[in-house]
């Protein structure tokens, strides 16, 4: 039994049915990668993962614990973070206040009444963003104003505010859209790293192949909102329903 | 100092020397010259500058570090001058219990009153509030007249039991609010040549429970606690996919802020011993909302700022009338003295809202920071030459300051 299970999860938008009888089994500690044409519904597959939307029909289920009908913030405490597909962080904020946060709910949870001391004074909350933030080859920003960011840059603090929670799931929607080679490369390292020294389990959706091969161990094509096939990526690369799926909207 | 850190310990100083040298600060001008008018320092004013700057610095909590704006505010002020007057009817004129209780209970009431409105966000909420505000003016006004007094409001009797006073002796003469034994109202009086200077108790004692209410708001603003409200203003989404909770965040703030208002309420009735219901009405919300925005929201010195500002308008421009202009002008010939007073009628006593909202939008347009951003501004002029390397950023960089 995997960490996360989707039972016949279904949702419909009007006429159109983003997600149509999905299942899946993703085991712990491992890199699974969903792919999948534009529109296939793989953000809408992490979506009601995380509490964003609800499902019309079945059942998700994380470390055995039932997930719908759970408010974001209490899925995040249950272990799971989410990287978006544009990016989401607090644009208003310093790039050093924006890992805090995520290490403040890490340690106090979804509400602490914490009025009086200075964030400055909580050293090791501190510590741990400024680590993060040199994890990830930020530190050099970290009192710029966040929203003045470059796109990849954006992508890269909302990892590492993903990252400093030490989530035991982490989703990442497209994590290197945007970036160049190099800071792409960079970000293939530094999963390779996080995956390495921790136990973690990521579900990776990415159009880029070079991402998914150099990670996954395990990927699911994804098409109409169907799952069309789950292997190894060496299955994958030549397996006949995939390149239908891709050359078939190639060529249309 | 005080677990602040340098810029904020600096800020601090500056606004309690301000406080303190107010009663100089405010009458610049000799008693008989033509300037007299434009002085602020008698106690009256004085008081309404701290008091309203409390309530503008608790509103600020609320509005400025998290984005919900209340248009509802003066409920809790209004009602934490009723839960006063009624400390002082049924206990001692001593202000100090009255302030107490009119924290507590200004903090209850927005504590029903924010968690309802808190369900929504943006204009709804802002609409919630308001119909809150204007369900307990009405209230105030006609339904709980035995409460509050109704119309005429209320006013300390002599045929009021005042179980402290009684009991203990004190207070009698007249029962005037004491802090202690220390009439409110009392003033000394120092005239140095021309210049004349007053130094009023009720003012002093306003402005102490200023100086700690924009210090615990220091440390609001750099607490975590600070930190997750202006998460809430910036991303609430991430932040609740962050694991986060928000509404006890903003329900916290929303009744900090109500506490504020209470707080200013209760203050309001030490210096000068009476109620009426128009003290929640809207425009008074709406006031509050002026003063942050006028004065910077978000920032920690704006609202105080805005306080001051609009006080100052609304108890000095609002007093110059026609022969007062007319003797401005006097000096000019008859055609051109006419057509000054003509032009400039229309901005001074009654419709000092006039050149008040004048400035509001002028405010608004060029300086979305508020007075503060065009302080700033000027100060950043100065300081072009010996460093320019990071002019924008760096303002950028420290949005609470
Ligand atoms: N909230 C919504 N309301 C209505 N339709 C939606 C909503 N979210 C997604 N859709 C539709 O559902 C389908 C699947 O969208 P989804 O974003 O999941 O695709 P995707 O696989 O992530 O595509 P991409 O690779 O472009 O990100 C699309 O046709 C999209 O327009
Ligand atoms: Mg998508």
């Amino acid at each position: 039994m995997g960490i996360l299970e989707v039972k016949n999860v279904n949702k419909r938008f009007g006429g159109l049915q983003a997600l149509g009888d999905v299942n899946l089994d993703i085991q712990e500690n491992t890199v699974h990668a969903i792919i999948g044409p534009n529109g296939a519904g793989k953000s809408t597959l992490l979506n009601c993962l995380i509490g964003k939307l609800e499902p019309d029909t079945g059942s998700v289920t994380f470390d055995g614990q039932p997930v719908l009908g759970r408010k974001p913030h209490e899925i995040n405490q249950m272990g799971i973070s989410r990287v978006f597909q544009t990016p989401e962080i607090f644009n208003d904020l310093t790039v050093m206040e924006n890992v805090l946060i995520p290490c403040f709910a890490k340690r106090d949870g979804a509400f602490r009444m914490h009025a009086v001391g200075s964030v400055a004074s909580e050293s090791d909350v501190m510590e741990t963003a400024e680590k993060m933030l040199s994890d990830v080859n930020m530190l050099a920003k970290k009192d710029v104003h966040s929203g003045a960011l470059s796109r990849g840059d954006k992508r890269r603090l909302e990892m590492a505010m993903c990252l400093v929670q030490e989530p035991k799931l982490l989703l990442l929607d497209e994590p290197t859209a945007g970036m160049a080679r190099a800071d792409t490369n960079n970000t293939i390292e530094l999963l390779k790293e996080i995956k390495a020294s921790r136990d973690i389990t990521m579900v990776i959706i990415e159009h880029d192949m070079h991402v998914v091969f150099s990670l996954a161990q395990r990927i699911t094509v994804l098409a109409q909102g169907t799952p069309l096939v789950e292997d190894t990526p060496e299955k994958i690369k030549g397996h006949p329903k995939v390149k239908e799926a891709y050359l078939g909207e190639a060529a249309a | 100092m005080l677990g602040l850190r340098k810029s904020d310990a600096t800020l601090l100083l500056f606004v309690v020397a301000i406080t303190i040298l107010a009663p100089f600060i405010l009458n610049p001008f000799p008693t008989n010259s033509a300037m007299a008018q434009f002085n602020g320092g008698y106690p009256d004013l004085m008081q309404r500058f701290v008091i309203f700057g409390i309530f503008a610095i608790g509103f600020n909590i609320l509005f400025g570090l998290t984005g919900y704006l209340s248009f509802g505010h003066a409920a809790f002020l209004g009602v934490g001058s009723y839960a006063a007057i009624w400390m002082m009817k049924l206990l001692t004129m001593n202000v100090i219990p009255a302030i107490i209780i009119s924290v507590i209970v200004a903090g209850l009431f927005s504590l029903v009153v924010g968690y309802i409105s808190l369900r929504r966000s943006g204009i709804y909420f802002s609409i919630l509030t308001l119909a809150f505000a204007q369900m307990s003016y009405s209230l105030a006004y006609s339904v709980l007249t035995p409460i509050t007094g109704g119309e005429t409001g209320l006013q300390p009797k002599n045929t009021d039991p005042r179980i402290l006073d009684t009991l203990f002796g004190g207070g009698g003469a007249g029962g005037r609010a004491n802090f202690f034994g220390l009439d409110m109202r009392d003033s000394y009086f120092w005239s140095v040549g021309d210049w004349s200077f007053v130094f009023n108790t009720g003012y002093y004692v306003a402005a102490i429970l200023m100086i700690a209410a924009f210090y615990l708001s220091i440390r609001i603003f750099r607490s975590p606690f600070g930190l997750m409200l202006r998460a809430v203003k910036s991303n609430q989404q991430r932040m609740n996919y962050t694991g986060l909770n928000s509404r006890p965040y903003t329900l916290a703030a929303f009744v900090i802020s109500g506490m504020y208002a209470g707080l200013a309420g209760g203050l309001l009735v030490a210096m000068d011993t009476q109620v009426g219901a128009e003290r929640m009405f809207w425009t008074a919300s709406g006031e509050v909302v002026l003063m942050a925005i006028l004065g910077g929201a978000g920032t920690l010195i704006g609202p105080v700022l805005g306080a001051g500002f609009i006080k100052y308008f609304e108890n000095i421009v609002s007093k110059i009338n026609e022969s007062i202009l007319q003797g401005w002008f006097a000096a000019l010939p008859d055609g051109l003295s006419d057509f000054m007073v003509a032009v400039i009628y229309p901005f001074i006593g009654k419709g000092w809202h006039l050149t008040l909202g004048l400035l509001f939008m002028l405010v608004v347009i060029f300086l979305p920071g508020g007075l503060v951003e065009g302080g700033q501004r000027i100060a950043a002029l100065f300081r072009r030459k010996p460093k320019d390397n990071d002019g924008g950023m760096s303002a950028q960089a420290t949005p609470a300051e």
